[in-house]
């Protein structure tokens, strides 16, 4: 776990990166380097983001399975990597 | 027979007189009235008057005092005859109690009413069943004139059974004279009596609690197609599951130590799920950093090489450096052949007064910020290979002479196999390890040159490292037949080594006196050829990745030269003014080649463009800063320099420098390695055919 740690560290130091969540399955942020309400929120709405597109990606192919999601927006960039158990969300904002 | 149309003679009459009789009933109204006053002695001489005393003859006979005395009678409620001493058994209290409550109430007189009215319908009714059974009604009424009445009533009270019933149980008497009821009601002619008793009604109860609610929880869901999916394969795994079950019930310790293996593996597991996704984000944010340099190693072409005839250039892409790997020199790279965008770099001095630890990275391209993998070493890394299909092998020569195997699918930081001193690691440093394919028994192996000018190959069985001498080499350039000699003469030091591509017994080595080696695995005693090559240690030779005859050599001479291994002298020297720590083929080119030298300086040669002068010289680093080494990226157009700040750069070759060379009339382009071979010949029959004049 302590190289996970690391790693969330680095990516926290890299240039414009603003937050990174670790949500559950259930949607529940348990890590986190955002203040609280905007955690929930990014949680909440991301978790039934996934869901859906990971249902699309796998009724298209039910062997396929979503790795890896990046919604990119006027301010920012979400990047959300799903996980059987977990996903990850880092908020950067690429121009900074 | 009485008169039967107006009246009924009713005779009902029931003597209650529990009184002494009518004359003491007679002196108690006398009294009464003397009580009263006056108008009573008035009407009682009236009466006296009126008619003769009749006295009684049994009359007591009393004197006038006596008749004069005053007898005071006082009229109570209470009966004085009503028993006082009643007594009833008290199931209760279980003891006899005295009752109460005795009925007070003394009857004297009763007369009830004989006469009925002719239209009434008990009349009637009476009048009718008298016409029909006249002589026993007659006869009844003569024997028991009391007992005739309950006939009488029972006709009106017909309709109410239970009325009667009361009478009957009231007056047993009354039974007896049923007989004339006999045709009205046919009961049992006897001493019928009913009897009904109620007896205690349990008392209703209810009772009712009230339980916890079980939980509940909504549920809804979607079958999909993938979820469908998931659940069959859920199932098969379950069947295979079982399956297995069965069949190793036999060995169930072996079982048990695989279960153990998998609860080690499901506790890893959260955390390298956690860890696989993280490093994709850590590549996907410096992605999105150096975007630009993203889109420069797909895009970017330089437009200006149009411009410029036949140089080219170079472009900076990413920079690798390490902060855990300071002050220590790049000493060998080696890009991985199956994964295009990941390479290893040694880290290490070459400073022999500053020797200590050493580190082997691996970087990607596709995160330049940190290494995928880090393994600290106690000594230098001098030079390390990949193995080509193996990619996770990885074999390292170190400074201390020792020779190491890294896995990198085993976590922890030390190599899988090592050399030591009893396996026979090499006494001064390693300058170049090579994989070898593997033998005949299927074990890998790889071989390493050390400056103690033994070549050795190291074979890997199980889990030991196993040494074997291929050859020794000597400053003379021959091997001596006798042992003895050969352990006089010191040996020479081998500085690089390679192997041919294609014939895979023969390989060069290059010495630190500046000759190279061209020897055979199979004859450890002697030299196939030895190529005074430099005047400077040789730093690097390769063969060339198309033509099986040419190899490329360069030194600290500030040369670097081309052969032909069957003649011996080089085809094509050129002099960088500066000394060459690094020479390489291009992989895509047979005539293109690339070095480093300690100014900083990368230089492109093509031959087939031009064979006296570098189509590119580019300064990459700052110019005290000495590049070490050099290699080519197997597909993509780049290229990474070493250098001896501990910092690995990434360069892109302009077009010019891969220019494929133009056909004419638009033909199509040939292509593979026979063309690339062609092209080489075409160059070597240039250069042989005058030198063959001349000589």
């Amino acid at each position: 776990m302590a190289e996970v740690e690391e790693t969330l560290k680095r990516i926290q130091g890299q240039k414009g990166v603003q937050g990174i969540i670790i949500v559950n399955a259930e949607g529940i942020p348990i890590k986190t380097t955002m203040d609280n309400t905007s955690t929930v929120q990014y949680a909440g709405l991301l978790h039934q983001l996934v869901l859906k597109a990971r249902s699309t990606v796998r009724d298209i192919d039910p062997q396929n399975d979503l790795t890896f999601m990046r919604v990119r927006s006027k301010k920012n960039e979400i990047m959300i990597a799903p996980d059987k158990d977990y996903f990850l969300i880092v908020i950067q904002n690429p121009s900074d | 027979m009485p008169v039967p149309n107006i009246n009924v003679r009713k005779a009902s009459t029931v003597h209650k007189v529990s009184l002494p009789g009518a004359k003491s009933t007679k002196a108690a109204s006398k009294k009464k009235d003397e009580d009263e006053g006056v108008d009573a002695h008035d009407g009682w001489d009236e009466w006296a008057h009126g008619k003769a005393l009749i006295k009684p003859p049994d009359q007591v006979e009393l004197t006038e005092a006596e008749l004069k005395e005053e007898v005071t009678r006082v009229l109570t409620a209470n009966n004085p005859h009503a028993p006082q001493n009643i007594v009833r058994y008290s199931f209760k209290e279980r003891s006899f109690k005295p009752t109460s409550v005795v009925d007070q109430m003394a009857v004297l007189f009763v007369l009830e009413g004989s006469l009925l009215h002719q239209d009434s319908d008990e009349a009637r009714g009476l009048r009718a069943k008298e016409g029909r059974t006249e002589e026993t009604v007659t006869a009844g009424t003569e024997a028991e004139p009391d007992e005739e009445k309950p006939e009488t009533p029972a006709t009106p009270i017909e309709d109410g059974g239970e009325a009667e019933e009361a009478e009957e149980e009231d007056r047993p008497d009354s039974a007896a004279s049923k007989t004339g009821k006999k045709e009205l009601k046919v009961t049992n002619q006897f001493n019928f009596s009913e009897r009904a008793s109620q007896t205690l009604n349990n008392p209703l109860r209810q009772r009712s609690c009230q339980t916890e609610p079980p939980p509940r929880n909504n549920f809804s869901a979607t079958a999909n197609q993938w979820e469908i999916y998931d659940a069959y394969m859920e199932e098969l795994q379950k069947q295979e599951k079982n399956k297995e079950k069965q069949k190793a019930t036999q060995s169930k310790s072996v079982e048990k130590s695989k279960k153990k293996m998998l609860l080690m593996e499901t506790q890893n597991d959260d955390a390298s799920k956690v860890r696989k996704s993280s490093k994709i984000f850590e590549r996907m944010v410096s992605q999105n950093i150096y975007d630009d340099i993203a889109q420069d190693f797909q895009y970017f072409e330089d437009a200006s090489d149009e411009h410029r005839g036949q140089e080219g250039t170079l472009l900076c892409l990413w920079d690798f450096h390490y902060d855990g790997a300071k002050r220590l020199s790049v000493t060998a790279l080696c890009w991985n052949k199956k994964y295009q965008d990941l390479f290893a770099v040694g880290m290490g001095s070459y400073n022999f007064t500053k020797q200590g630890r050493g580190m082997l990275v691996f970087y990607s391209l596709k995160n330049s910020a940190y290494p995928e993998y880090i393994y600290p070493t106690d000594s230098s890394v001098l030079c390390l290979d990949i193995h080509e299909q193996h990619s996770h092998l990885v074999a390292v020569g170190f400074y201390d002479g020792s020779v190491a195997v890294y896995n990198l699918k085993e976590a922890g930081p030390e190599p899988v196999y090592k050399s030591t001193a009893k396996t026979g690691k090499h006494t001064d440093p390693v300058w170049q390890v090579r994989w070898q394919s593997d033998d005949m028994d299927n074990n890998h192996n790889f071989y390493s040159v050390s400056s103690d000018g033994r070549v050795v190959s190291w074979t890997l069985i199980k889990n030991e490292l196993v040494f074997t001498d291929i050859i020794t080499l000597l400053p003379n350039g021959a091997i001596s037949e006798g042992p003895e000699d050969s352990q006089q003469a010191s040996t020479a030091c081998g500085t690089s080594l390679d192997f041919h591509k294609q014939i895979d017994f023969l390989f060069l080595v290059g010495t630190e006196e500046g000759k190279i080696h061209k020897c055979s695995k199979s004859y450890s005693s002697q030299f196939l050829e030895t190529y005074v090559a430099h005047s400077w240690p040789v730093d690097a030779v390769k063969w060339n990745h198309f033509h099986p005859k040419v190899f490329i050599s360069c030194s600290s001479d500030w040369t670097v030269k081309i052969w032909d291994h069957t003649i011996n002298t080089p085809m094509f020297t050129f002099d960088l003014n500066v000394a060459v720590c690094d020479v390489a083929w291009s992989p895509y080119s047979s005539t293109v080649f690339a070095a480093v030298t300690t100014d900083g300086t990368v230089h492109v040669f093509d031959l087939n463009i031009n064979k006296y002068e570098p189509i590119c010289v580019q300064q990459v680093v700052a110019k005290k800063t000495a590049l070490t080494h050099i290699e080519f990226n197997p597909i993509y157009p780049i290229i990474i320099v070493g250098d001896d700040q501990g910092c690995v750069t990434s360069l892109k070759l302009s077009p010019n420098l891969r220019k494929k060379p133009k056909t004419k009339k638009g033909q199509d382009l040939p292509k593979g390695p026979e063309v690339e071979i062609a092209k080489m010949e075409k160059l070597l029959s240039l250069l042989r055919e005058p030198e063959q004049s001349t000589g």
